[in-house]
């Protein structure tokens, strides 16, 4: 019997799987993963490349799932082809599986710039960052290197040059564009991040661009020495690591015959439009004329996937995704999501926005008919949570706008003195004693607190009240004896 | 001052004040004197939980004794339709019997219903227990405890073998780093337990509150995380994932003592902060210092109360937040580990005792035939007469009258028409009930829909053990006389055994039963078979387990092991899947439920007493004031809350304190303010817990039309 064949067992495709078989316990499941080890969370090479994990310790499933769930794993395996006409899947391994449905979850590559010094393949102490083997290959480059170059002023280029900062090497991120993350940040923010990242031994080269990669022979091969700018300057750098941009990788869906734009173009059922019995998600497919590179989006779309197969919610669709970058790396804060290139030109259009650059903070949100429509939070990010639940959402902002940015401004209603609360406040909550009632028990004699709480039954309770009580009988006190006037 | 665990015999006795007892309210089961004319509560000093506090709950407790409209003789319908009119305590027992017989007769024994509470004491819960599996032979019976209890004690049990509300004494928490208090808002619900976090704090302890709302807790907390309801699972295994990249794990205590911790690394992989943060909406950086707190000196609790349990994956929630204390180490420390704050007064004891579906005395399972001969034997009857598991409270209450449920219905300490969710479909079930009998001491909500209602005897007036949050099992002792015409639980189990001709002994005496239960639960999970009256009131309570007469008890019961097969804990992956019920175009805004200060539970009692309704007159919904801006509510203007399920008119209150995507009402309220009216049962799957602190709703202002009055 044929069931479902996932393509592709990375951050896409091995959710897809565990999300189908918690819905599903019976479909036939196969999945082929190109790597060999079990898969991984992307997310965490940063933490790898950080020192914080190990590259063993950032799995997304046990590798015993697979046989306890009834899911043929195919890993290390890969797809060369697919025939459409029969409905099967030919592998490197020779064998040729059926299916009802096909999932492709193929995810993308790095992205090599086509320059002298790449063109036949990367010399030692280069590494395109995508895999975790790519991750640690830069770690063992770096073991042994004192400076690096990071090409590519993005996520993550920038979180590659934070972990290679973090292990003592002086690192320099080449950038095209005129700021780095000039796709999630205005210019303002990138300068602060610039900023942010020179405290931390991080030097940005912005609008510049690598002409080529200068190596010297090593043995039967060559090491990379440095990168050379198009100014005809050259950075040595014992380490390179190029962090380019990503390609979706669609060569087997074309090859296929699906129609392909930059990713498998899909419908929102993630249907191919070509085959609606081929289904593609994650970096790999396009809905809409977008392609989402992030894990979120590519995390929703596979939960839709399996409850569309799966039957459990059959109007489910996906319709877009509101996408939240994140840096991860240490001591760099940094949130940001949707428009944040608005200025104050635009009347329809309301910007707030805090610039504190000697401390590293900047903070913007850019909001259009009462929702949030982007935001930058740099350096601090108390209110991130608040902010990426108010855009995922679209829902209406809070009226005071200052609570956007920072936490706590608004609602720590700072509790007025006991001294000056009218007489109706209640002080003890537990046994409901207003200042009213300690007033009248302070004249009827009661002159200590103990004696007042004794008779008011006053913080007997949480016994949190006892100091406002004590204020209230010293003041009272007071009261009595300064001269009346 | 150092204040002593232990109780003198002569301070029992001659305590000033009057009879030394509890309060009959919540699970801190704080020590008070009953005594005076007219009958006058006094805080004990001698009970550690309290150490002379009260809220006002327990100062005004005496006043529930002579509540103006008490019941003093049975109450019954002559016919459907027909007024509940005063008769005789045998033409009432008779009348059950009868209806018992005839039922039963016709659709079989689990034609016959019982439904418990997590107020009775052990020997009654005991008894009621026993009362249904060989009196009445009914697999049907379960207990108000399901809606409070049941998330934590299925985590407890999966993880460390052992169901017991907190690992240690209450006096541990004065010396703990950090205790983290999810879901729970102790400030209103148990006010004298701040008095042992205030003293934490004092001495430098970090105390860190997860709730929706700013609550009276939250305030004086030194870190207020303010999640989405609903994700706490989710904050919980975010906690886990900052931990591990953090580098705070304790991988001696996971080596030496638990198991499974890998499939929980890769399980929690999933949850890297930025992603959590999304779903919850707390700051990363106040999940990292939470984090950093729990895992400063070790010595660190973290407890769950309903607000993390009361959920469809309420039982899920609870192992998150155990993987999290077992990833740092914290169990089996005294002052650390983990704990469930227990709600109802006798909410522990309640449990253990045999009056839930798939339960014998003694935490024992039913369906274990070891287990059943046990207790067959101390009960005089075949094990092959005890029935086997029943329905969970929710789907029992669900089943009423259905063809399949039971047609009749007997109800002790429970008042469901309030505190059930969805509790307009439990109205519908009960009345399509032949046949309903309730036990309690005033005309309840439920109550009043009886066809026969026994006027039973309250807290002073009768005698018997609880078992209080800490697990330590406390005396109950008789202070005043129940009124004339009153009779106790144990007697109306009594009177209806005899008439059935019910195998067993049914003794009114509570020091017998106890004597009964003792012998029940010997070897069981929860063994009280070495705790006597005589040492309760000589030691100031016993914690159990505890196996025999020289065993000193076990106040922290996994300071050597774990109760598993293997002595280690388990860690369990679990996954976050949100609200059973999300918020969607047509019901856009979350509710939450919960209490206020001066009530408890569904009201039946504190609603009856002058100074708790003058300080908490009526239900009302709080919600931002910018939410409230754009329903077009005002503050202390009506609103119409509705969810899926029904629509309840409060008052709003509009505070800055809560999220502005969250409305919370307090359930303690009948009639047009039931808050339970819109609740979601969408149960635990394990627990079989109802999701009681998250659907969604709409918010409308209330038009009064002025015609309605």
């Amino acid at each position: 019997m044929s069931g479902i064949v996932v393509v592709g067992n990375g951050m896409a495709g091995s959710r897809f799987v565990t999300e189908m078989r918690d819905r599903d316990r019976e479909v036939p499941l196969t999945v082929f993963g190109a790597e060999p080890q079990q898969p991984y969370n992307r997310v965490l090479l940063s933490n790898v490349l950080a020192g914080k994990s190990r590259p063993d310790q950032i799995g997304l499933v046990d590798p015993s799932w697979y046989e306890r769930h009834g899911v043929d794993a195919r890993l290390g395996v890969e797809v060369v082809r697919v025939d459409r006409e029969a409905r099967e899947v030919h592998a490197s391994d020779g064998t040729v599986t059926p299916y009802r449905t096909l999932v492709i979850a193929t995810g993308s590559t790095a992205f090599v710039p086509p320059i002298p010094g790449t063109l036949d393949g990367l010399p030692a102490g280069a590494v395109a960052f995508r895999t975790l083997d790519d991750c640690v290959r830069i770690m063992e480059a770096a073991g042994r290197a004192e400076r690096a170059v990071v090409v590519g002023g993005g996520l993550l280029g920038i979180e590659a040059a934070r972990g290679l900062a973090g292990r003592g090497l002086d690192v320099t991120v080449v950038h095209l564009a005129g700021h780095l993350m000039e796709r999630q940040l205005d210019p303002g923010a990138g300068r602060v991040l610039a900023r942010t990242l020179g405290r931390l031994g991080i030097r940005a080269r912005l609008e510049a661009s690598v002409t080529a990669l200068r190596s010297e022979p090593e043995g039967d091969g060559a090491r990379v020495s440095g990168v050379e700018l198009a100014t005809g300057e050259v950075l040595p750098a014992d380490v390179v690591v190029l962090a380019c941009g990503v390609r979706p990788d669609v060569t087997l869906a074309r090859e296929a015959g699906l129609e392909v734009d930059r990713g498998i173009v899909v419908d929102e059922m993630l249907r191919s439009v070509t085959d609606p019995s081929v289904r593609a998600i994650g970096e790999c497919s396009q809905y809409g004329g977008e392609v989402y590179g992030l894990v979120a989006p590519a995390w929703e779309q596979a939960a839709i996937l399996a409850d569309l197969l799966a039957g459990t919610d059959t109007a489910a669709r996906f319709t877009g995704a509101r996408q939240i970058t994140r840096l991860k790396a240490a001591s760099v804060e940094l949130a940001a999501m949707g428009e944040t290139h608005h200025g104050d030109e635009d009347p329809d259009v309301e910007v707030v926005q805090f610039a504190d650059p000697a401390r590293g903070t900047y903070k913007k949100v850019v909001i259009k008919d009462d929702r949030l429509i982007g935001a930058i939070l740099l350096g601090e990010t108390g209110t991130a949570g608040t902010l990426t639940q108010l855009y995922d959402r679209a829902a209406p902002l809070p009226s005071d706008r200052l609570s956007l940015l920072f936490p706590g401004v608004s609602g720590t209603a700072v509790s007025d003195s006991p001294v000056r609360m009218p007489d109706a406040a209640t002080v003890c909550h537990c046994n409901n004693v207003s200042k009213g009632q300690i007033r009248a028990c302070w004249e009827q004699g009661a002159r200590t607190a103990d004696e007042v709480c004794a008779r008011t039954r006053a913080s007997s309770g949480c016994g949190s009240c006892r100091d406002a009580v004590e204020g209230i009988v010293s003041w009272l006190d007071e009261q009595e004896a300064a001269p009346t006037g | 001052m150092a204040v002593s665990e232990k109780v003198s015999p002569q301070g029992l006795a001659e305590a000033p004040g009057g009879t030394p007892t509890h309060c009959p309210y919540c699970a801190l089961q704080c020590g008070m004197a009953v005594g005076g004319s007219p009958v006058r509560v006094t805080p004990r000093e001698d009970v550690p939980a309290n150490r002379g506090g009260l809220c006002q709950k327990g100062w005004t407790a005496a006043e529930l004794l002579t509540v103006p409209d008490r019941l003093t003789t049975p109450l019954m319908r002559a016919h459907l339709g027909a007024p509940l009119e005063p008769c005789t305590w045998d033409e009432a027992l008779d009348r059950i019997a009868s209806e018992i017989t005839r039922l039963q007769a016709r659709h079989g024994r689990d034609a016959i219903g019982v439904f418990g509470g997590g107020g009775l004491t052990n020997e009654k819960a005991y008894q009621l227990g026993k009362f249904a599996r060989i009196a009445l032979r009914t697999s049907q019976i379960d207990y108000n405890g399901r809606f409070c209890m049941s998330s934590a004690a299925a985590a407890l049990n999966r993880a460390f073998g052992l169901d017991r509300g907190l690992p240690g004494p209450i006096t541990d928490l004065a010396g703990a780093d950090a205790i983290m208090l999810a879901g729970g808002n102790v400030a209103e619900t148990m006010p004298p337990f701040m008095r042992h976090l205030t003293e934490m704090r004092e001495r430098g302890g970090a105390l860190i509150v997860i709730d929706p709302r700013r609550t009276s807790t939250a305030r004086q907390a030194d870190l207020h995380l303010q999640p989405t309801p609903g994700t706490d699972l989710a904050l919980a295994n975010g906690m886990l994932h900052l931990a591990i990249t953090e580098g705070l794990l304790d991988e001696a205590f996971i080596d030496g003592r638990t198991g499974g911790f890998e499939a929980v690394r890769i399980a929690v992989n999933g949850y890297w902060p930025d992603r959590v943060e999304r779903i919850t909406g707390v700051p990363v950086p106040q999940m990292r210092e939470a984090v950093r707190l729990l895992a400063r000196g070790r010595r660190s609790l973290i407890l769950t109360a309903r607000g993390a349990e009361q959920h469809a994956r309420g039982t899920d929630t609870v192992t998150a937040f155990i993987n999290l204390a077992l990833a740092l180490g914290l169990p089996g420390r005294e002052g650390g580990g983990y704990g469930c704050l227990t709600g109802q007064g006798n909410g522990q004891g309640g449990r253990e005792h045999g009056q839930k579906a798939d339960q014998l005395p003694g935490y024992r399972k039913i369906d274990d035939p070891a287990a059943r001969a046990h207790v067959a034997k101390v009960w005089g009857v075949d094990p092959e007469i005890i029935p086997g598991p029943g329905r969970s409270a929710f789907e029992l209450l669900d089943a009423l009258g259905a063809d399949d449920g039971p047609k009749a219905l007997l109800l002790f300490g429970s008042n469901p028409v309030v505190s059930a969710p969805r509790s307009g479909r439990i109205e519908e079930r009960l009345n399509a009930l032949d046949f309903l009998a309730v036990s309690d001491f005033v005309l309840s909500e439920t109550a009043r829909r009886a066809d026969v209602v026994l006027p039973t005897a309250q807290w002073a007036e009768e005698s018997g053990t609880l078992t209080n949050l800490e697990g330590r099992v406390l005396r109950r002792r008789r202070a005043v006389d129940p009124p004339a015409g009153v009779r106790t639980d144990l007697e109306i189990l009594a009177g209806l055994a005899g008439r059935l001709a019910a195998p067993g002994r049914w003794s009114t005496d509570p020091a017998e039963v106890f004597e009964e239960l003792r012998a029940a639960s010997a070897g069981g999970p929860a063994d009280y078979s070495g705790i006597t009256y005589e040492r309760i009131e000589r030691e100031g309570g016993v914690f159990w387990p505890c196996p025999s007469e020289d065993h000193p008890g076990t106040p922290r019961p996994f300071a050597e092991r774990f109760h598993t097969p293997d002595g280690r804990a388990r860690f369990v992956p679990v996954e976050h899947s949100g609200a059973a019920e999300g918020v969607d175009e047509h019901y856009p805004v979350y509710l939450t439920t919960g209490r206020v200060l001066a009530h408890y539970q569904s009201g039946a009692q504190t609603r009856r007493i002058g100074p708790l309704v003058d300080a908490s007159p009526e239900p009302f919904a709080e919600m931002h004031p910018d939410l409230a801006e754009r329903h077009g509510v005002a503050d202390g203007g009506m609103v119409r809350v509705t969810s899926r399920r029904g629509t309840v008119i409060v008052r709003a209150r509009l505070v800055d304190s809560i999220r502005h995507d969250t409305v919370f009402i307090p359930f303690h309220w009948a009639e047009e303010g039931r808050a339970n009216l819109l609740t979601n049962p969408a149960l635990d799957p394990m627990s079989r817990m109802p999701e009681f602190k998250v659907c969604a709703v709409r918010v409308e202002p209330h038009e009064e039309n002025g015609a309605d009055l």
